[in-house]
């Protein structure tokens, strides 16, 4: 048994490392969100679903026009992306300013309602002009890349299989790296990520100190918002179809992942969202031998939310959170 | 001449009026303390001049500006910066960014640049690190630049919030209980700590402060409240043999003699 789990882990990691880097972009929104405000966005998860479809129809506008003929996949990619960011950013920014603002002092329970609700609007807007503008609301988009890579793992070490990458993988791979890497360094490094810090442990001393604290706020939901919407374009591509409800499982899914890195905590939401997705892939490819055929693959959400649960008996703070301590 | 001129301010908490009416005129680069027992209204002077709270009533004049209306970071701009009674910084993160925080309205490096990372965003980082050192410096903290905030010692944690505030570049100080839980050597150190700064940043110092000793060691004038109401003010030895801020102080009886 052990023999195959080896043979399967290169694929495994292959896959569970390019679900984890959806979770883990996603995880960022949510946790940012909660740093700075201490909420749980819950439309977050549809802010990525409308990247997915934003990102489509950006590609069937080009493919109609007749650009992605002429014009290299990764220059296409890259517009797509641009766009999708910026309108799912302006989006983001825009249901605070509506649905989150007006309720800044009101009990967290009522704004997380409200979050709900976006969530719903979200999902059922998207439907409706998918539905309207394709006459189906689940769409298959255009593919860029559909080349895969081979990986000779077996020459590494003999018990392994080969793993099989797809262009597009990589492609999501590389490109939630960069977009952490560039977050990281915006929130640690820069002046507005200095005051998004400030904002996040005392707003009223940073307002004091001169930051205006609804903007911060405001670019906060607009950098969340534009790494949901990219994500949901890579996730697009990287599984072809698309629905309108795609957002909710998968932002519930990031979520954990943040919860698991430690709510609050960027890269906690990085490594939460990157070993969720792990454990996802290694619980579908080998629940069914570990458990001799008892549980298969459809259990693996049970799984990996199973280690969570044990994760946060013993560490509730989450794997990178700090334990907070009231003063007395 | 005057920087900062209160006229009848007021502000009510429910059927509590905090302040009730105050008048407070401040000369430019004085020292002026207001004093006054336990809830008197004197931090709720400070939180209506920052904008923390909106007054209900009266008016707060920085120069020739308004800033009743004013949000909290607009203040800010205008020149006034404060620490606070009870210790209010930005804990987790270290010593030298807490300054950062006070510089962000003097770098400007706007959103989009920042998200690009232009050579002149990047050359006003560098900049503000620098500038934020100095600061450090300047309050004495300069090798401590890399701890967390939390981690320094009490004193320590006042200078910082000292070297924040500066760094905001205020034309007008607020210190809200500067020498609470400090020893008599610290206190007399603040002292010269604050006439330092005065000379040196052309500041206007207004302090909020129990320790009698400091405030008629270092006022040029001084405002007592009592219940929210202004009910003295003058030089320290003016105050210091006023009947009513004696009776504030100490009842009635200790006028009377009865």
């Amino acid at each position: 048994m052990i023999s195959e789990i080896l043979q399967t882990l290169p694929q495994v990691l292959v896959d569970g490392l390019t679900l984890g880097a959806i979770y883990a972009v996603i995880a960022l929104g949510y946790t940012m969100v909660y740093g700075i405000l201490e909420l749980i966005n819950f439309a977050h998860g549809e802010i990525f679903m409308t990247g997915a479809f934003v990102g489509v129809a950006v590609l069937f506008f080009m493919s109609g026009a007749g650009w992605l003929a002429v014009m290299p996949a990764i220059l296409a990619l890259l517009i797509v992306l641009v766009v999708t960011s910026l309108v799912t950013g302006v989006l983001g920014m825009g249901i605070e300013r509506v649905a989150y603002r007006p309720l800044r002092k009101a009990p967290k329970l009522i704004t997380l309602i409200s979050a709900i609700g976006v969530s719903f609007l979200l999902q059922d807007i998207v439907r409706f002009i998918t539905e309207w503008k394709r006459g189906n609301y689940i769409v298959t988009g255009p593919q860029l890349f559909d080349s895969k890579i081979g990986l000779d793992f077996s020459s590494i070490w003999s018990h392994f299989n080969d793993a099989i990458l797809k262009t597009s993988s990589v492609i999501l791979l590389v490109s939630a790296i960069l977009m952490m890497i560039g977050l990281d360094f915006f929130v640690n490094k820069s002046k507005w990520g200095m005051a998004m810090r400030s904002v996040a442990q005392d707003r009223d001393t940073a307002a004091l100190m001169g930051i205006n604290v609804n903007k911060v706020i405001s670019l906060t939901f607009f950098i969340g918002s534009a790494l949901g919407g990219a994500t949901g374009v890579l996730f697009a591509m990287q599984y072809g179809t698309i629905n309108p409800y795609i957002g909710f499982i998968l932002g519930l899914k990031a979520f954990t992942a943040a919860v698991l890195g430690g709510i609050g905590n960027i890269r906690g939401a990085m490594f939460g969202g990157l070993l969720l997705g792990v454990l996802e892939m290694f619980a579908s490819a080998n629940l069914q031998k570990l458990t001799g055929g008892v549980f298969t693959a459809e259990y693996k959400d049970v799984f990996a939310f199973g280690i969570l649960i044990i994760v946060l008996i013993f560490k509730p703070e989450g794997l990178f959170g700090k334990a907070v301590t009231e003063k007395v | 001449m005057s920087i900062l001129a209160v006229s009848n301010l007021t502000k009510k908490f429910g059927g509590l009026t905090a302040v009730n009416g105050v008048d407070i005129t401040v000369q430019k680069e004085s020292i002026t303390a207001v004093i006054g027992p336990n809830g008197a209204g004197k931090t709720t002077f400070f939180n209506l001049v920052t904008g923390v709270y909106q007054p209900d009533n009266g008016n707060v004049q920085l120069g020739s500006t308004s800033l009743v209306g004013l949000k909290p970071h607009e203040i800010s701009r205008h020149g006034i910066a404060r620490t606070f009674q009870n210790i209010r910084l930005f804990s987790n993160i270290t010593v030298l960014e807490n300054v950062m925080v006070g510089l962000h309205n003097h770098l400007k490096g706007g959103i989009f640049g920042t998200l690009l990372q232009t050579p002149s965003v990047r050359r006003e980082e560098k900049r503000a690190k620098e500038e934020a050192y100095e600061w450090l410096e300047y309050v004495g903290l300069g090798s401590l630049l890399n701890e967390e905030a939390k981690n320094l010692p009490y004193g320590a944690q006042r200078r910082l919030e000292i070297a924040r505030a500066l760094a905001t570049k205020p034309k007008l100080l607020l210190l809200d209980e500067p020498a609470a839980g400090m020893n008599p050597r610290e206190t007399r150190e603040l002292t010269e700590f604050i006439h330092r700064m005065r000379e040196e940043l052309n500041l206007t110092i207004v302090l909020i402060e129990h320790d009698m000793k400091l405030v008629m060691e270092i006022s040029e004038q001084i405002f007592v409240l009592d219940h929210g109401v202004k009910i003295a003010e003058g030089k320290p030895e003016e105050i210091r043999n006023n009947v009513n801020v004696i009776e504030a102080y100490l009842g009635k009886s200790a006028v009377t003699g009865a």
